[in-house]
């Protein structure tokens, strides 16, 4: 934490914003989508269909059990056609249900829009509109809403500071839903009790920031809190301290502030649901990188092989040299074109040879940067020196465990160490000694 | 389903973009910083400033190529940290400094402090100042010959005119003497003898400010260095601006305070390492034999500084009362059930 100064520790990175003025276009299905079982932290749901099964656009076909979890819906309407297992987008092994679109798009029956009486039947309907935490958490939203202390809770802070570059999916909901996000506001209002609403928004998107608070102007409990535009301004630890000035211990859950925290396009998708009866099936994808013919934001299913979306984006300008599930920062490279959308994948950015660096570190210069870089103040150089000596115990004296992975570190260091996935392996170890 | 179209993607972890700032980019920024320093005392001393400068550079480049060839490790003259050391040793010594005995500065700089410990980075004090101390044991009267700038410019040694510091007299005949012997704008100007690198405050001050302006260096450690030697010298009853730009005050404060492996990286350790070098300064330059302990207080801080980083490394962003309050419950249910 600076020394004269309220705020965290940020950084600046590069905007990338190109994509910011370019409007939603609906992506025509393709010819076969791929969903996994996995979208969401927690045990994977298990497929309610089987291979030559006809589904329809918001059929559920995939639930579990499971206290942590959310349901999946079939994005397209067809033919069930495999149940496989394969390579997730994060590098876990995932089941997918692949379905071959008959092109129709026939919605399912019963898609109502839920009748809510009280808190219970809310949380209820959030689980059933498939929704999880959108800003990368995929942490299920009717869990998060549900903290054991909700009477505690007055606070809600709405994520909308899109603080990853190129990232503009958020963006354009915030200017395009804009009813369906005030009417998710309003009912997060009614149902969970809340006094105090905030949307918070960076200062790079002054059009964002003008209509939500045209749009919120009416609601008494609702305001909206301008972001200074620096990294990483949306993540949750950082974010409660920008927006309300409370300090959130890392390892705790937002309501032991008295906050809940959730990303602009999940009200929206809540807001949708209410006003539709129909459960996420597709969402606003940024599609940018020096290697894509038509960069912009496509709706699109869910389940969307990457390369299915490059056809449709007027293929390769370039040839591709790395592919990103998610923002530069933390999203994570992928192996191959053929991985397909998730829930949480808010952009796909597909880099060139000119955006895709492979040096080789040098030595730690001890310069501090990655220290100063750190909202959190932690000191990534001590910990790559430590998981360099196999030190478990010095790893988490020094509290190694407080990391979120936000990549500051990585991105400052002029010695191009990969700070940030030092500090992954280091958790790890520290897990693995059992400490 | 992988379809692959295109082969070769490269996978690495997160994050996927990076700054432009790099090792070489920070060391080209030092080197920057310190021409003004370099042109002054070229234009103050003669020639020969700039010659040596030039000698110790190479010098110091060659070492770290040899050391690196011989020991078959990969080279880094290219990040030009080598420069940088051979040029802040070079404005470390007088300008009259037999060239011999600068090139074994270099050596002791290059190979015994910084290679031997490791190499860029790993080496616990700062090269330059080391040289400049082993230097000065082992060549006590060449490194306090100082040629006397108002008696004509140098570009052999043996040309020089020798004189007195304002240290040296401040030393000897006590602070009245010297301070009516130089100016304050002397001192500021550097038209007095010294270090071929010290005397000219104004270039140092330039090169400082472009350091804290690029965000090379932080300005906690120059701010607490020079603001505790005023703060001392107004106790002792000196001249607080002369103190500030006599010896090797500015280049100290901003160049060698400064460099990254051998001084603090937090904020609170980068003011409590200032501190103590304006501490030690001022005790060596009040009541040392010693006319100047610039370099001194910073190697003996270089010493501390694993201490002080340690002492502010755990002081992270979080609420420590309530941390306090869960492991103090903690403790009482693990003592409870130690009883049961």
């Amino acid at each position: 934490m600076s020394l004269f100064s309220h705020h965290l520790h940020s950084i600046h990175v590069p905007h990338h914003k190109d994509t910011a003025s370019f409007e939603s276009v609906e992506m025509p299905v393709p010819e076969k989508v791929y969903i996994s079982m996995s979208q969401h932290i927690g045990r994977p749901c298990q497929p309610l269909v089987k291979k030559g099964d006809h589904v329809l656009v918001g059929q559920l076909i995939g639930d579990i059990d499971a206290p942590v979890s959310a349901p999946i819906y079939s994005s397209v309407s067809g033919d069930v056609t495999a149940i496989e297992t394969d390579r997730s987008a994060l590098g876990g092994m995932d089941t997918y249900v692949v379905i071959a679109s008959d092109g129709k798009q026939e919605k399912a029956e019963g898609l109502e829009p839920p009748v809510c009486e009280t808190k219970d039947d809310f949380i209820k309907a959030v689980r059933a509109s498939g929704v999880v935490g959108l800003g990368g958490a995929s942490f299920p939203t009717s869990v998060k809403f549900n903290p054991a202390n909700l009477n505690e809770v007055d606070t809600f802070i709405v994520n909308g500071a899109e603080c990853e570059p190129f990232i503009t999916s958020d963006h354009r909901n915030m200017l395009e839903r804009t009813d369906d996000i005030v009417n998710g506001i309003k009912l997060i209002i009614r149902y969970l009790g809340i006094s105090h609403m905030y949307i918070a928004i960076e200062n790079n998107k002054p059009d964002a920031i003008a209509k939500i608070r045209e749009a919120v102007s009416g609601i008494p409990e609702c305001q909206v809190h301008e972001l200074k535009s620096t990294y990483p301004q949306g993540a949750e630890r950082v974010l409660i301290h920008e927006v309300t000035g409370k300090t959130l211990n890392a390892g705790e859950l937002p309501a032991s502030v008295g906050c809940i925290l959730s990303n602009v396009t999940t009200v929206m998708v809540i807001g949708s649901y209410f006003r539709t009866g129909m459960p996420m099936v597709s969402r606003n994808v940024t599609i940018a990188g020096n290697a894509v013919t038509n960069p912009g934001n496509y709706i699109i299913p869910i389940g969307t092989r990457y390369c299915d979306i490059i056809d449709f984006a007027g293929g390769y300008k370039n040839q591709p040299r790395k592919i990103i599930a998610g923002g530069p920062m933390m999203g994570k490279a992928q192996s191959s074109d053929g991985s397909v959308t998730v829930k949480n994948t808010g952009a796909v950015l597909f880099f060139d040879e000119t955006q895709s660096w492979d040096i080789d570190p040098t030595p730690c210069i001890n310069c501090g940067r990655c220290h100063r870089a750190c909202p959190f103040g932690l000191m990534p150089k001590e910990y790559a020196k430590a998981y360099k000596n196999g030190d478990a115990q010095r790893l988490k004296d020094i509290k190694v465990m407080e990391c979120m992975n936000c990549g500051s570190c990585s991105f400052v260091c002029p010695a191009r160490k990969p700070l940030a996935f030092l500090n992954t392996l280091a958790k790890s170890m520290v897990k693995e000694a059992g400490l | 389903m992988i379809a692959n179209k295109n082969g070769g993607l490269l996978v690495t972890p997160n994050p996927h973009i990076k700054t432009t700032m790099n090792t070489q980019r920070i060391m080209l920024c030092v080197i920057i910083a310190l021409l003004p320093a370099l042109v002054a005392s070229t234009v103050i001393f003669g020639a020969r400033a700039l010659i040596l400068a030039a000698v110790c550079i190479a010098a110091s480049v060659f070492f770290e190529w040899l050391y690196e060839r011989i020991m078959h490790k990969p080279s880094t003259i290219y990040d030009l940290s080598a420069c940088v050391t051979g040029l802040l040793l070079a404005m470390n010594l007088p300008v009259t400094m037999p060239y011999w005995m600068a090139i074994i500065g270099c050596a002791v700089a290059i190979i015994v402090v910084k290679q031997l410990f490791g190499g860029l980075g790993q080496n616990f004090a700062n090269p330059a100042i080391t040289a400049r101390i082993v230097l000065f044991i082992s060549f006590a009267s060449q490194m306090s010959t100082w040629a006397d700038p108002s008696k004509g410019r140098v570009l052999l040694a043996s040309d020089a005119v020798t004189g007195a510091t304002p240290l040296g007299i401040f030393n000897l005949n006590g602070a009245e003497k010297a301070q009516s012997t130089f100016s304050d704008l002397q001192m500021f100007l550097g038209t007095t003898g010294g270090s071929m690198g010290e005397v000219c405050a104004l270039a140092l001050l330039c090169g400082g400010l472009f350091l804290i302006f690029m965000r090379v260096i932080s300005a906690w450690t120059p701010a607490a260095f020079l603001g505790t030697i005023a703060v001392l010298s107004l106790c002792a009853g000196v001249d607080p601006i002369w103190q500030i730009c006599a010896g090797g005050a500015m280049l100290g404060a901003f160049f060698m305070a400064t460099d990254y492996a051998t001084t603090p990286v937090t904020a609170g350790g980068k003011i409590v390492f200032g501190i103590g070098c304006g501490c030690i300064t001022m005790l060596i330059r009040l009541f040392g034999s010693y006319p100047e302990g610039v370099s001194f207080s910073i190697l003996i801080m270089n010493l501390l500084t694993p201490l002080i980083d340690q002492l502010f490394e755990k002081q992270l962003y979080g609420n420590p009362a309530k941390e306090r309050k869960k492991a103090a419950k903690e403790a009482e249910k693990a003592a409870k059930e130690g009883a049961n």
